[in-house]
């Protein structure tokens, strides 16, 4: 009995790991015959950016059952097949790789983070596959080759404006810099920010790091508050940011001193996690739902419709663009072959989005309009547009 | 100045919570032997115990504060001793290294538990205790968790300190560390301490993942991983099997990391601060309370 009972208690242990990491989600629709067309969605579904990869991808599959509802593309339905890679780095090549050699999927769809973006970009860049993401901002995504794309500005035409904003609106001209070096989206935005900020005459009193994942900031923050600014640019993601936000509060930092960061923060977990300590907070993004265009309106209807009134945001305006703008490369290009469906995405002109008009450059870049978001009473409140 | 105390504050809270888990890893490791890689997450469900039972209890109160503190306390030691019933303890006269490595599966099963169960995304814990800041002097903030981490460390640790220096219990679990075949010949049942022992550390670990939770009030599943890792190095640097070598390591460990984090080479913290106990550990290879002992072969 003994003997067996040790057998027992590990054999079961590792069974049940086996089995719970096992029963990852996969395809929503597995019908592989030949009336559907297989696009590949990766997205942090899960773990420390969930709220990135969900957005994104109810966006998404809005989309997709918008195309499927006007009859599809190429007298077929699309068929989302969609992979969670748990906000874990390495994860995203697994599982782009698999979309790409088990699924067959003709195009990938991803993802919100630029770390992440950059692993599967290479991945599709050698398959020929083209890959369009919805809100990864850092340069280096699409430079990664001529099959990535990207519906969404770049993030020096966002660190030009953060810097603009933080001099004109919140007349701040020391600023203090907190960067997760973990990050390719966080260094480069803060490269991005600190170029133009200098050059007008503003300068960076303190520039400290931390990495993804971490709790305590507030050693650096101790450090940053004796070097006396006039706000924080914290660009990262919101998990990081609210706690950031949270501690310097806790060390006399108190509202109105304002912190600011990119499109990281958008989330509706920036409130949940930072609570009352998130007033006075501004951050740039896409698009608000505030706009009143009828195209946003309309969306904002359809997705609240779809999702218990949820109210969409730039991630998940962003992720419907980008299926769109896909459905309609296909549609152009008249077949899903890969280098034939790239050449049409890359001539995607003035295509009207819920994020506004996309044309993609030589760079395979779209220049939009960008958005400037505060926190009040608890509350996302739509600031100024900025037009680049 | 002013800086320099405020970081200083910074560390000892940091420092305070790796103790409260290294107190736990040098335990177990005083009475059987082995590192239990498990406690890292008794400690993430400790954080969680805390999440659902706080849903029932008035908020931001200190009696419910302190009875959310207890009841996770009170189902981790459960939860320890289970662990120690069902995993270590049919593996007890078998090697070390299976124990070990049975450690390491027994963490990674209430890692993935913890993500089916609970969730893998990260859920805001709630404030427990009424959050208050004072301000000392020029400038020298505190607040009220800040404070708490350290009032519930010293408590438990002194009496930790009383519960193995002047208890019955104690004096067996030390016997059992001293000589566990004597310690059963002369009427000492080291099952039911060996229990004890889990319970108590894994009691430890909950209310660290508590406090820990108050302070960065973000927890998900995998949450144990990183603290984890450093108080077992906290432990180490003290000397593991040490009690008060565990609380100092884990101090020293936050303190050290603060100070880094706080410079300009916060992109190092780790690196340096891994470096500097490398060095320490080279000149007292026990860590800096334990002592080297002869293994006779």
């Amino acid at each position: 009995m003994k003997k067996w009972f040790s057998y027992f208690v590990p054999t079961l242990a590792v069974g049940l790991i086996l089995s719970f990491t096992g029963c990852k989600k996969s395809a929503e629709e597995t019908a592989a015959d030949g009336n559907t067309i297989k696009v590949g969605e990766f997205a942090s579904l899960t773990g420390k950016e969930a709220a990135f990869g969900n957005s994104s991808h109810k966006g998404t599959l809005l989309a997709i059952d918008e195309i499927n509802a006007h009859g599809g593309v190429l007298g077929k339905k699309i068929a989302l097949v969609y992979e969670d890679n748990q906000t874990k780095p390495g994860e995203s090549a697994t599982i782009v790789r698999k979309l790409i050699s088990r699924d067959k999927v003709v195009a990938i769809l991803g993802e919100v983070a630029s770390g992440r973006s950059l692993e599967a970009a290479p991945i599709c860049q050698q398959n020929q596959i083209p890959m369009i993401s919805p809100s990864s901002t850092n340069p280096k995504v699409t430079e990664v080759g001529d099959y990535i794309f990207r519906v969404c500005f770049t993030d020096p035409f966002q660190g030009k404006l953060i810097a603009n904003f933080a001099k004109q609106t919140l007349k701040a001209t020391k600023v203090a810099v907190l960067t997760d070096v973990a990050s390719p989206y966080s260094v480069g935005l803060a490269t991005y920010f600190k170029e133009p900020f200098t050059a007008n005459g503003g300068t960076i009193v303190a520039d400290q790091k931390y990495s993804g994942g971490d709790k305590d900031f507030k050693a650096q923050l101790t450090a940053i508050k004796a070097a006396n600014p006039d706000a924080i640019f914290v660009p990262g993601y919101y998990t990081e940011a609210a706690l950031i936000t949270q501690q310097a509060r806790q060390l006399g930092m108190n509202p109105p001193f304002p912190l600011f960061g990119g499109d990281g923060w958008e989330a509706q977990e920036l409130i949940q996690i930072g609570g009352k300590a998130m007033e006075n907070t501004y951050y740039s993004t896409h698009y608000s739902s505030e706009a009143e265009s009828p195209m946003v309106q309309d969306f904002v209807k359809k997705y609240k419709a779809k999702f218990n009134g949820e109210i969409p945001d730039a991630m998940a305006a962003l992720g419907y663009d980008s299926a769109m703008v896909l459905a309609d490369a296909i549609k152009r290009a008249g077949t899903t072959d890969g280098p034939k469906l790239r050449d049409a995405i890359a001539t995607t002109k003035d295509y009207v989005g819920v994020t506004g008009k996309t044309t993609l450059d030589a760079n395979r870049n779209a220049t939009k309009a960008a958005v400037v978001i505060t926190v009040k009473d608890g509350k996302f409140k739509y600031v100024e547009t900025i037009n680049p | 100045m002013t800086e320099f105390l405020q970081q200083l504050i910074n560390g000892l809270s940091l420092g305070a919570i790796y103790a409260l888990i290294a107190l736990g890893y040098t335990m177990v490791y005083g009475v059987l032997r082995f590192i239990n890689f498990a406690h890292s997450d008794v400690f993430m469900v400790g954080a969680f115990a805390g999440y659902y039972i706080s849903k029932r209890i008035p908020r931001e109160s200190l009696g419910g504060g302190l009875l959310v503190l207890a009841g996770a306390m009170l189902i981790c030691a459960i939860l320890g001793i289970v662990i120690e019933r069902l995993a270590y303890r049919p593996l007890r006269s078998r090697s070390k290294l299976n124990v070990l490595i049975t450690a390491i599966g027994v963490s990674l099963l209430l890692e993935n538990a913890g993500q089916f169960f609970f969730g893998a995304n990260p859920k805001v814990f709630p404030a427990l205790f009424p959050v208050k800041t004072f301000t000392f002097g020029n400038g020298l903030v505190m607040s009220s968790n800040q404070m708490a981490v350290f009032i519930v460390a010293i408590i438990l640790l002194v009496s930790l300190q009383f519960i193995v220096r002047k208890t019955k219990i104690g004096t067996a679990m030390r016997a059992v560390s001293f000589n566990p075949t004597a310690a059963s010949l002369v009427g000492i049942n080291n099952d039911v301490v060996i229990s004890f022992t889990f319970g108590l550390g894994s009691a430890l670990a909950a209310a660290g993942g508590i406090l820990y939770a108050l302070n960065y009030p973000s927890i998900d599943p995998l949450m144990g991983i990183l603290p984890g890792l450093k108080a077992f190095v906290a432990a180490v640097l003290g000397g593991i099997g040490n009690i008060p070598g565990a609380a100092l390591g884990g101090l020293l460990l936050g303190i050290i990391e603060t100070f880094v984090n706080g410079s300009r080479f916060s992109t190092y913290t780790d690196a340096i601060a891994f470096a500097i106990l490398i060095l320490i550990l080279l000149f007292r290879p026990a860590g800096l309370l334990g002592k080297l002992q002869v293994e006779k072969v």
